[in-house]
């Protein structure tokens, strides 16, 4: 019996305590009507070796190609020790860390967590993480509803320059609350966000903007003149960023005169690994004034009976399990072990790991554009400054050269027709530091061809 | 002196110029971010700590031994099913090809992926009796979203736009009413017998045209199946309502009773529980759910499809009235493809006998210690897979709390269960044994309960003072949430 | 025993109240209710300006493990707060009936005041809950 340690002794013992014939005697307040058949569809069990060989089959068949699509989900180097650590049991196999004194591990790395975002943020505060990017722009939006007490709208700016995603996902999570995402259309010259587009939009209520930094363009907004005007029409201002770009880029907590209120975004990027799109980890951080508001996990220091330094879950009486009804979200856990991940990996980079890490990825990125535009009818479509991400037009509609590219192993980027009519010959496309030159010759050859 | 080292913060161990050269990328020159505006450059480096290696080795693999876990210790926490999590998924869902696949990589480049989570999809379905399964929703709280907003969308769709209302059993967890409001609902609770089933009259009287759905846990959080589940379905199904089925405690009858088969609408499942995937120390989990027939147009995207041999993933084209995606990708892909290596493992037989042994194991531990003069709060009843003890009395009698005989198990090297949940029933153990603890395990937790009831009448304060071979002693929560202290600030 | 003071009305929900001659009146919560809570670490209070009906929700009042509404026990409209609370919350603990009062209200109608419970029906309340 996989995994269960019965002999028949034991059973016979346990049911002779229980003063019961059969296992089957246990079930007997069911309704016999209500009891399950055989199960026919499920295969018989495998053992260990067998389900790992047929897994490896399966996973051998999707690897091999070269990846060059961005899009919310990066290929970095991943030091060796990050996972090596993060999967010992005493972090994989914990619970939520409800009994402080017996998880101090895992609260201890929380708090480091919780330094390090505010830190790459620029922010007062951070909770322990939430699912991933998209849904942590929900709760960040659900949030300045409720921190935003200058405004009485449910309704929040969010520009087109916003991962596609992120918005379609927040539409889905806030839309039954009947908060309303008002769409900000973007520059088609600059690929940005123009603070005249927003003009329109001066003195109507609205709870918060929401300004992507690199967008999903790659292009820099101008975030300190955005921000400005959000505070100028007092909206608060979330931002969306990656914190790779933040080793160079201008933390949130910079922006304009007073800095951003609450940032959130996609964690991925600090060690953990694509993995088809999860486990990753969204980060939320917020200024001071609005701890209060944010959902999800926090841990706080605070001494034991004797005085000496601690870790504890703290601000639980915003939580669910607490309040309930009234809580600030349903969410009852962080991405935990992702987040681990992400903690030791940033103290393997360091600063200067992590800016020569994001400077790598601008570079390579930078190379390939040049590479690929040398290409005839192959050109940058925005002329605003970009990190690490770049959108090329081609002479031919991407949903017809990507998969060409695909047939030569190289995954080419990212389809912007699908979000964006208007550049269905567009591709997103990002290359990191993973890339070596010979693979940004091998896409450059690939296209060649492909438009031949 | 390592008690001392152990204390210290990665921050504090960071020295100027200190680095884990192997990790990063060769230095290049400046000018390679030259076409960064200045004015959207950042001005200071980040407070990242400079430390080498080693140190982040050492200082994790440290911390990380202050931590009560699975792999170390019996973890009876009710309603949270900390059984073994196989080593042998871990090693699966980090095979390259799984870690290395970007999410929105072509379906030329996805087969194998994708055979893995069509196939647990139709796992799944078949252990719960449900018609269709979406397998994104990333925890056991956003499947509940995706649920509860599956039940909106139903009723919209049919412009049957009066029903206002969720009702939920007073015994459920905190994630069911606040799941209900964040879909725009109100809630209305339902009071629950003294046996631990739902107070049907007043069910009845609560169900109207108002009523949207009901949310309940089968077992119940009161660690019983709930016996009327046939009226309670014919009530709100009369009415107009949906029936949702809260997953949490599926782990009790896996394989024995389908909720599909209980009449219920839509359920979530929660793999990190019931498919045996790590915790993580609070996440990340999975949350699946599934549908009823005429719920299937409304599941969250994107889910797997397969025309004759080739899988494909079937989005909004194909689900028009979807309620869309709930994350930027598919989910928490790793947790399942760790799901479905156990399911796998198990198989039609293994999957049977979880519900069974789970439940063995829990009316065990549950006589064993009634035996030896714990308090069961519903005595006259089976356990499901976990069952609840009450401590009134020692709380009245010796001034011992529920929170300080949780906090004297630490001692004895026994995590303790889930305290004070569910609230209705005074100074509570919510206690789950699952089916992977040897009958050993459960002997040396009740002979730890037996010395801590002894000790409770010799001497209460040392279990107000326990733990005591802790990492740390009882900690000031008071002055956590007063003064808080939430990010390390040095001179950096 | 719990201080419970004759000269105030109180709510059912446990916040008292205290009439004032210029027809304002401070509300606090029970002696019995911050007992009940244990140690405060946070209150929320309405905003100064705002209209209350009997009933309405006019702040929370949060402990380590537990968070409680706090309802207007009569209509009204919010004259002060107590700011002390902002930092100082444990003052609810110290003094409910003092220090620890969490807003001022100008009273719609005094013969609000008579729908409430005395002291000795609160008293009452309190032991038919034990």
């Amino acid at each position: 019996m996989p995994y269960i340690p019965h002999t028949e002794d034991d059973v016979q013992a346990m049911l002779a305590a229980i003063g019961a014939n059969s296992i089957e005697d246990l079930f007997d307040e069911i309704p016999a009507h209500l009891k399950a058949g055989k199960l026919e569809a499920l295969p018989d069990g495998l053992s260990e070796m067998e389900a790992t060989a047929l897994m490896a089959a399966r996973a051998r068949q999707d690897a091999g190609a070269l990846c060059f699509i961005g899009a919310g989900a990066y290929e970095h180097h991943i030091p060796a020790a990050v996972w090596e650590i993060a999967t010992r049991g005493e972090y994989y196999t914990a619970y939520t860390p409800y009994q402080a004194e017996a998880s101090q591990g895992t609260l201890q790395t929380i708090y480091e967590y919780q330094t390090l975002m505010a830190r790459l943020t620029g922010m007062d505060a951070s909770n322990a993480s939430v699912y991933d990017g998209a849904s942590g722009l929900s709760e960040a939006v659900l949030m300045a509803l409720r921190a935003n007490r200058k405004s009485k709208s449910n309704r929040v700016l969010v520009p087109q320059t916003v991962h596609p995603r992120y918005r379609q996902a927040t539409d889905a999570i806030c839309s039954n609350q009947n908060v309303e995402l008002v769409s900000v259309p973007f520059d088609s010259a600059t690929g940005l966000t123009a603070v005249d587009a927003l003009a329109p939009f001066a003195g109507e209520d609205f709870a918060a903007l929401v300004i992507q930094q690199p967008n999903f363009f790659g292009a820099l907004e101008d975030v300190h003149a955005l921000t400005d005007w959000a505070h100028a029409n007092n909206l608060l201002v979330i931002a969306v960023t990656n914190p790779t770009s933040l080793a160079l880029l201008a933390p949130p907590g910079e922006w304009g005169t007073q800095g951003a209120d609450i940032v959130v975004g996609e964690g991925q990027p600090l060690g953990v690994p694509l993995s088809s799109g999860g486990p990753f980890f969204g980060f939320m951080c917020c200024k001071q004034q609005h701890i209060r508001q944010m959902p999800g996990r926090i841990i706080g220091r605070t001494v034991d009976l004797e005085g000496k330094p601690g870790f504890t879950l703290t601000l639980q009486a915003r939580e669910q399990h607490i309040r309930r009804s009234k809580a600030t979200s349903n969410i009852c856990t962080n991405q935990g072990l992702a987040m681990t991940a992400a903690t030791i990996y940033a103290s393997l980079l360091g600063p200067a790991g992590l800016e020569s890490v994001a400077t790598h990825c601008h570079a390579n990125t930078r190379a390939l554009v040049n590479k690929l535009t040398a290409i005839n009818g192959v050109s940058e479509v925005f002329s605003a400054p970009i990190f690490h991400e770049a959108v090329l037009r081609l002479p031919r509609p991407a949903a017809e050269v990507l998969p060409a590219l695909a047939e030569k192993n190289i995954l080419g980027g990212y389809d912007l027709g699908q979000d964006y009519p208007e550049l269905a010959d567009c591709v997103l496309i990002c290359a990191t530091e993973t890339r070596i030159d010979a693979d940004l010759d091998a896409y450059a050859t690939a296209l060649k061809e492909v438009l031949a | 002196m390592s008690e001392t080292l152990n204390h210290q913060l990665i921050y504090e161990l960071s020295r100027p110029g200190r680095r884990a050269s192997a990790q990063a990328p060769k230095a290049l020159p400046a000018d390679a971010v030259a076409d960064i505006p200045a004015a959207l450059r950042r001005k200071q480096k980040p407070g990242l700590p400079e430390v080498s290696e080693l140190q982040v080795v050492r200082h994790y693999t440290n911390l990380s031994t202050r931590n009560f876990a699975i792999d170390k210790q019996f973890y009876p926490l009710g309603s949270c099913t900390m059984k073994y999590n196989p080593r042998g998924a871990n090693r699966a869902a980090m095979l390259p090809g799984f870690l290395g696949r970007h999410p929105l990589a072509p379906e030329s480049h996805s087969q194998g992926f994708l055979a893995c989570m069509f196939e647990l999809q139709e796992f799944l379905k078949e252990v719960t009796g449900m018609k269709g399964v979406s397998l994104t929703p990333m925890a056991g709280a956003q499947g509940e979203f995706a649920g509860v907003a599956m039940i909106r969308a139903y009723h919209e769709a049919r412009n049957d736009d009066a029903r206002t209302e969720i009702l939920i059993p007073e015994a459920a967890h905190g994630t069911n009413p606040a799941t209900a409001v964040m879909c725009g609902y109100k809630v209305r609770e339902v009071p629950v017998n003294k046996d631990g089933d739902v107070d049907l009259a007043a069910l009845k009287a609560a169900c109207g045209p108002q009523t949207a759905g009901l949310m309940m846990t089968n077992p119940s959080t009161c660690g019983v199946f709930e016996r009327q589940i046939d009226a309670i379905a014919k009530t709100v199904h009369e009415a107009g309502g949906l029936l949702y089925y809260d997953g949490a405690n599926l782990n009790a009858i896996l394989g024995k009773v389908r909720p599909g088969d209980m009449g219920f609408d839509v359920i979530h499942m929660n793999l990190h529980k019931t498919f045996a995937t790590p915790h993580g120390g609070g996440g990340p989990g999975a949350g699946p759910v599934g549908v009823s027939e005429r719920l299937k147009p409304f599941l969250p995207t994107p889910i797997v499809g397969k025309d004759g041999n080739t899988y494909r993933w079937l989005d909004q084209n194909d689900l028009p009235q979807s309620i869309g995606h709930l994350s930027a990708f598919m989910g928490n892909a790793g947790v399942l493809l760790r799901a479905y290596f156990y399911a796998r493992v198990l198989g039609r037989e293994g999957m049977i006998r979880v519900g069974e042994y789970s439940t063995l194991a829990a009316n065990y531990l549950l006589k064993r210690l009634e035996a030896v003069g714990c308090t069961p709060a519903y005595p006259q009843r089976r356990a499901s897979h976990e069952f609840i003890l009450t401590f009134a009395k020692e709380a009245k009698e010796l001034g011992v709390s529920a929170m300080d005989i949780a906090k004297r198990l630490l001692d004895y090297n026994q995590h303790a269960p889930t305290t004070y949940f569910p609230l209705l029933v005074p100074e509570c153990f919510l206690i789950e044994p699952t089916e992977t603890e040897t009958k050993e395990a459960l002997d040396e937790f009740v002979d730890a309960m037996v010395k801590i009831l002894a000790e409770a009448k010799e001497n209460p304060d040392l279990l107000k003072g326990a733990p005591y071979t802790q990492p740390v002693r009882r900690l000031d929560d008071v002055k956590a949430a007063r003064e808080l202290d939430l990010v390390w600030k040095d001179t950096v | 025993m719990s201080d419970i003071r004759p000269e105030l009305r109180y709510a059912a929900s446990h916040e008292w109240i205290r009439l004032e001659d210029d027809g304002t009146a401070y509300v606090g919560i029970s002696d019995h209710a911050q007992d009940a809570m244990g140690d405060l670490v946070f209150v929320e209070l309405p905003e100064v300006g705002q209209k209350m009906e009997t009933g309405d929700e006019a702040g929370v009042v949060e402990s380590v493990k537990a968070a409680s509404d706090i309802y207007a026990p009569v209509s009204g409209e919010i004259v002060a707060i107590n700011e002390a609370l902002e930092d100082t919350p444990e003052l609810v603990n110290q003094d409910p009936y003092g220090d620890g009062w969490l807003f001022r209200l100008r009273i719609n109608d005094k013969a609000d005041l008579d729908e409430l419970l005395s002291a000795d029906e609160y008293r009452e309340q309190l032991e038919s809950e034990d």
